[in-house]
C-alpha cells in the first residue's frame, strides 16, 4: 500500500531544526521525498505502524504536526505526477 | 507471499552506499538512486561496480543477497547472511544425496519437468507455426521428445538417465531454431548446437546470459528455504559448484527460452544488439543486456498457474515455491495419501 507521509515541524529554534532532521531521516529511510516535507513509502501495515510511532516519538507535538494517509493498491492510479519530479516505483524493474 | 525486488546493477563504476537504511547509488560523484533496503531481496552487480562496507553489513543484516557477477554474467561470488534453515534438513538432504534410490527418483522428476515443460514449447511453436514443415518438423521434435520422457521410468542408473537427457538435449537444440521467426533464423540460430564459455553465436549468448539469472534465483531460493545448494542429484558434486540449484533450474529452462524467443521475435533484441570479440565469442552489448533485464524483471511479475498450488503465482516466484515443495520431499514428509512427499516439478500449462 502505498501511504503519504507529510509534516511541518517548526524549526524557529535550535531544538525544532534537530527534530525535523530526525523526522526527514526516518522518512527518507523508508520512502521516497517526492515535495519538501512530503513522502511516499510503498510499505505494508506493519511497517506503516512502525514509522508512525517513531515519527511520533521525534516530533513535539504541541508545535509540529504529522499526517499520514494511506491509499489502498488500486493499480497505479493513485499517483498523477506532472513538472520536474519523477517517482521512482521501487516494485518496477530496477536496473541501473 | 510477496516478491521483493533484485537490484540490478550494470553501469560500469557506479558506487553504492549505505545511507540512512536506503541504497543509495552515484555514478560520477552525482546521486542516481535511492531505494529503501525494504523493498529489496537482492542486489546484483555486474561487472566493475563499487560498494562501501557499510552496505555489505547492512545488506547481511536485512537478509539481502548481494551477488556479484562478471561482465557477462557469470557468478563470482555471493555474501549472504548467516545461512539460514534448518541443520535437520540439510543433513536429510546429504543423506538422500547418498541413498542411490531416492537420488535417481529426485534426478528423474528433475529431468521429466525439464522434458515436459520444454514439450509444451515445442508444442506452442507447432500451433504457432507458419509454415507446414515448421509444423511437421516441431510436431516430429515434440514427439521425440514424448519417447525420451517414456524412456525416463526405465533408466536404471543416473549416467542413462543423463544420457537420454543429453541426447534430448542435443536434439531440441538442433531444432530451436525453428521456433525463431523465419527473417530472423540467419541471425539467430545455434550454430553448433549448444555452445557456452564462451557462446560462439548470438541465440546461444542470450541463452547463457538468461540460464545465468535463473540460476541465481534457484539458488537463492534454495538457501531461502535453508536446502544446501551443492548437494545435489542429478548434478556430480564437484567443488564450487551449485549442483542443486542446477537441479532445480532444468525444469525453468524452457521459461529462460520461451523469453530469449520472445525477444527476438518481437524484434525487441536484433542482430546488432551483440557483439563479437575476440577468439569468437560473442556477447550482449551493455545497452541491450539492460534491456534483458528489464524483461527479465517484467516477465517475472506476470502470473502463472500453478497446478498444485491452483492459483495464480508470479513467475518469479516459481524457485521458491519449488523449493519448498523440493524440501518437503527431502524430509520425506507424507503427502496426503500418507505415502512420503515425492517432488513434483512445475510444468507449464
Amino acid at each position: 500500500m502505498l501511504v503519504i507521509v507529510c509534516y511541518d515541524v517548526n524549526t524557529e529554534t535550535r531544538e525544532g531544526r534537530r527534530r525535523l532532521r530526525r523526522v526527514a531521516k526516518l522518512c527518507e529511510a523508508t520512502g521516497q521525498r517526492v515535495q519538501k516535507s512530503v513522502f511516499e513509502c510503498q510499505i505494508d501495515l506493519a511497517h506503516m505502524e512502525e514509522l508512525e510511532r517513531k515519527l511520533r516519538a521525534a516530533m513535539d507535538e504541541t508545535q509540529d504536526c504529522l499526517r499520514l494517509y494511506r491509499l489502498p493498491e488500486t493499480r497505479g492510479a493513485e499517483v498523477r505526477e506532472y513538472g520536474r519530479f519523477k517517482a521512482v516505483d521501487f516494485e518496477a524493474p530496477l536496473v541501473l | 507471499m510477496h516478491l521483493l525486488n533484485t537490484l540490478y546493477l550494470t553501469t560500469p563504476d557506479s558506487y553504492l552506499r549505505l545511507e540512512n537504511q536506503t541504497l543509495a547509488i552515484e555514478h560520477n560523484h552525482e546521486l542516481k538512486l535511492r531505494v529503501p533496503l525494504h523493498h529489496l531481496s537482492s542486489v546484483v552487480c555486474f561487472g566493475p561496480i563499487q560498494l562501501s562496507t557499510p552496505l555489505m553489513h547492512g545488506l547481511a543484516q536485512q537478509g539481502i543477497a548481494l551477488v556479484l557477477l562478471n561482465e557477462q554474467g557469470r557468478f563470482q561470488a555471493r555474501l549472504e547472511g548467516p545461512m539460514a534453515g534448518n541443520v535437520l534438513l540439510r543433513r536429510a538432504q546429504h543423506q538422500a544425496g547418498q541413498d542411490g534410490e531416492r537420488s535417481l527418483a529426485l534426478a528423474r522428476a528433475f529431468v521429466a519437468g525439464k522434458l515436459r515443460n520444454t514439450r509444451s514449447l515445442l508444442l506452442r511453436g507447432a500451433r504457432e507455426a507458419k509454415t507446414a514443415e515448421d509444423e511437421a518438423a516441431l510436431t516430429r521434435q515434440a514427439q521425440n521428445l514424448a519417447a525420451s520422457l517414456r524412456a525416463l521410468p526405465a533408466s536404471a542408473d543416473l549416467d542413462q538417465l543423463r544420457g537420454i537427457e543429453g541426447e534430448a538435449a542435443r536434439q531440441y537444440f538442433a531444432g530451436l531454431s525453428l521456433l525463431v521467426r523465419a527473417d530472423a533464423r540467419d541471425a539467430f540460430h545455434l550454430r553448433d548446437g549448444r555452445t557456452r564459455r564462451p557462446p560462439r553465436d548470438r541465440l546461444n549468448a542470450l541463452l547463457s546470459f538468461l540460464y545465468s539469472l535463473w540460476m541465481n534465483d534457484c539458488r537463492s531460493a534454495l538457501e531461502a528455504v535453508g536446502l544446501d545448494p551443492q548437494v545435489g542429484f542429478l548434478h556430480a558434486l564437484r567443488p564450487g559448484r551449485a549442483a542443486l540449484a542446477l537441479d532445480l533450474m532444468e525444469e525453468f529452462r524452457p521459461l529462460a527460452e520461451r523469453l530469449a524467443l520472445t525477444l527476438i521475435n518481437r524484434q525487441q533484441l536484433r542482430a546488432e544488439d551483440f557483439v563479437q570479440r575476440e577468439g569468437g565469442a560473442v556477447s550482449l552489448d551493455p545497452e541491450a543486456r539492460k534491456a534483458v533485464l528489464v524483461a527479465f524483471q517484467e516477465r517475472k511479475q506476470e502470473a502463472l498457474q500453478h497446478p498444485l498450488l491452483a492459483e495464480p503465482l508470479a513467475q518469479g516466484l516459481l524457485p521458491l515455491v519449488q523449493a519448498r515443495l523440493l524440501a518437503r520431499a527431502i524430509r520425506g514428509e507424507a503427502d496426503v495419501d500418507g505415502a512420503p512427499a515425492s517432488y513434483v516439478p512445475y510444468l507449464i500449462r
